[in-house]
């Protein structure tokens, strides 16, 4: 229990201070998530709409391999990645290993297949009937496709809300292609995850408990600004 | 949704039965939980002994947790390890000397070396010395890959740079904060030095575009000891863990081990 009471302690102590390596820990954090889950989105939605709505052989077996996604072990991600990114990887000429870039491409093939696998099952369980109905109103196949997006606009933000929680929180695949690096006491590669398994390795149990709270107070922050704007702003957006 | 939910019971069912079987197996002078640093297991050292200690000692079922010399530590202190093998002298006397452990007795010992780039842009090779050849390394700005981890090589690194008379930083100075075979990696895939025990580097060397280029200076020496955690859950467990590996049948196989697939041996016994 007083680990816990210290561990608390610490937080509010580095939450307070914050001081620049905190810092900067959070917003590579953020922005390595952040990016990733905006391409998981730009591909995993227009992907799940299509598994969701439209009708093909083989469309079981791809939408079997997108939810296998789902169990897709980070550490493997990061494996496969630092394999094709290696200096002797056939992608090694890019340099792009140990930078946020490799972090971020990892953190897409983490994310994506649950925007896909969420959107899927979302448009999936809306009735055929509304869109079939919307054609026989005189809708174009955009309107009909956007209506059943509407529709599932609740589903659809849980799939985003899902994937930037699968990314934020993994460890496996940032500490593999990013490093946990840090140079001349400014942060490289480091996020708030990999610089937990640091504070646990060196016996710091305080302080990577308090960079755990932090992580789910950052997490839950995100959530609701996201769960907040679907029935705001994006809402909104979404509903003219 | 019910065959699913079938399967799923089914799957959960094997696994409980499987933890089931290995449950049974425990022998009758219990499990003993081992702490030991990543560098120490990335040496394949424990591939060996491990086994050689469970055929001496059959009523022990030995529990490996590889963790970084500061959480070794730690879960000595917190009585959840019941031995500690570790290289960190300075910590492990303090440890010793708070009551945390009955004991430290000395196992054996190997060496660090100073690897880079084979081209060896900073000249390190020449030197006549390890910090000799880290304050070239320094000078040249060639990228320099830390531990950081406050783990023993972390330690020994920072001793190297002291006896160098520098407060290594810089853009040149990175630190992964990780084990010794993630920080090889990376100092290999950017082309950088570092300081690494010769058994981990050894073990990885296929793997990795580095060389060896200081060694054999007295300072680069790794002293490993093995330390009974005072009011331990196997304390006997313990007790007989370090009066095993200091035996000499356990400091033969120590001084036998790496001839075979490295052409030398990894590490020195030097138990007393």
């Amino acid at each position: 229990m007083e680990l816990f009471l210290d561990s608390l302690l610490e937080g509010i102590n580095l939450l307070v201070a914050l001081d620049r390596y905190i810092l900067e820990v959070i917003l590579l954090s953020l922005r390595v998530s952040g990016t990733a889950v905006l391409i998981a989105v730009v591909i995993g939605l227009p992907l799940g709409l299509w598994l969701g709505l439209a009708r093909f052989r083989g469309r079981g077996v791809l939408a079997a391999l997108v939810n296998t996604g789902l169990g897709l072990p980070p550490v493997v991600v990061g494996l496969v990645v630092y394999m094709m990114l290696s200096r002797r990887g056939p992608l090694g000429f890019l340099e792009l290993l140990y930078t946020p870039g490799a972090m971020t491409g990892a953190q897409v093939l983490i994310a994506g297949p649950y925007v896909t696998a969420i959107t899927m099952a979302a448009v999936g369980s809306i009735p055929r009937d509304l869109r079939q109905q919307a054609l026989g109103l005189g809708a174009s196949r955009i309107q009909a496709l956007w209506l059943v997006v509407r529709e599932a606009r609740v589903s659809i933000m849980a799939a985003v809300v899902a994937g930037f929680g699968a990314a934020i929180s993994e460890v496996g695949a940032v500490m593999m292609v990013g490093g946990n690096i840090a140079t001349a006491g400014s942060n490289e590669t480091r996020t708030m995850t990999t610089a937990i398994v640091q504070e646990t390795g060196m016996g710091h149990y305080e302080r990577a408990l308090a960079l755990g709270m932090i992580l789910l107070l950052i997490a839950f922050a995100v959530n609701v600004f996201l769960t907040r704007n679907q029935e705001g702003v994006g809402g909104r957006w979404l509903k003219s | 949704m019910f065959v699913s939910l079938m399967v799923l019971g089914l799957v959960a069912a094997l696994g409980v039965r499987c933890g089931g079987d290995e449950d049974r197996e425990a022998g009758s002078g219990g499990e003993l939980i081992l702490a030991s640093t990543t560098s120490t297991r990335d040496s394949g050292l424990f591939d060996l002994l491990l086994p050689a200690f469970s055929e001496a000692n059959p009523e022990y079922r030995v529990k490996l947790v590889a963790v970084g010399t500061g959480e070794a530590l730690r879960l000595g202190e917190r009585k959840d390890a019941d031995a500690l093998l570790v290289h960190a002298p300075e910590a492990e006397r303090e440890f010793v000397s708070n009551g945390y452990g009955t004991e430290r007795r000395k196992v054996m010992y190997n060496d660090f070396v100073v690897v880079g780039p084979g081209d060896d842009p900073a000249g390190a090779e020449l030197s006549s010395s390890a910090p000799a050849a880290f304050t070239d390394i320094a000078e040249s700005g060639a990228p320099f890959y830390s531990r950081g981890d406050d783990s023993g090589t972390h330690k020994k690194e920072l001793a190297v740079w002291e006896e160098a008379g520098m407060d290594p930083g810089g853009a040149w100075y990175s630190e992964t904060g990780q084990g010794m075979g993630s920080t090889l990696r990376v100092t290999s895939e950017k082309q950088g030095y570092t300081l690494t025990d010769r058994a981990t580097f050894l073990n990885l060397e296929a793997n990795l575009d580095l060389t060896v280029l200081v060694e054999g200076d007295p300072l680069l020496f790794n002293q490993y000891g093995v330390i009974p955690v005072a009011g331990a859950h196997n304390q006997e467990g313990a007790q007989a863990f370090a009066a095993w590996i200091t035996s000499g049948a356990a400091q033969e196989l120590i001084a036998d081990y790496g001839e075979e697939e490295f052409g030398r041996a990894l590490f020195v016994p030097n138990a007393q």
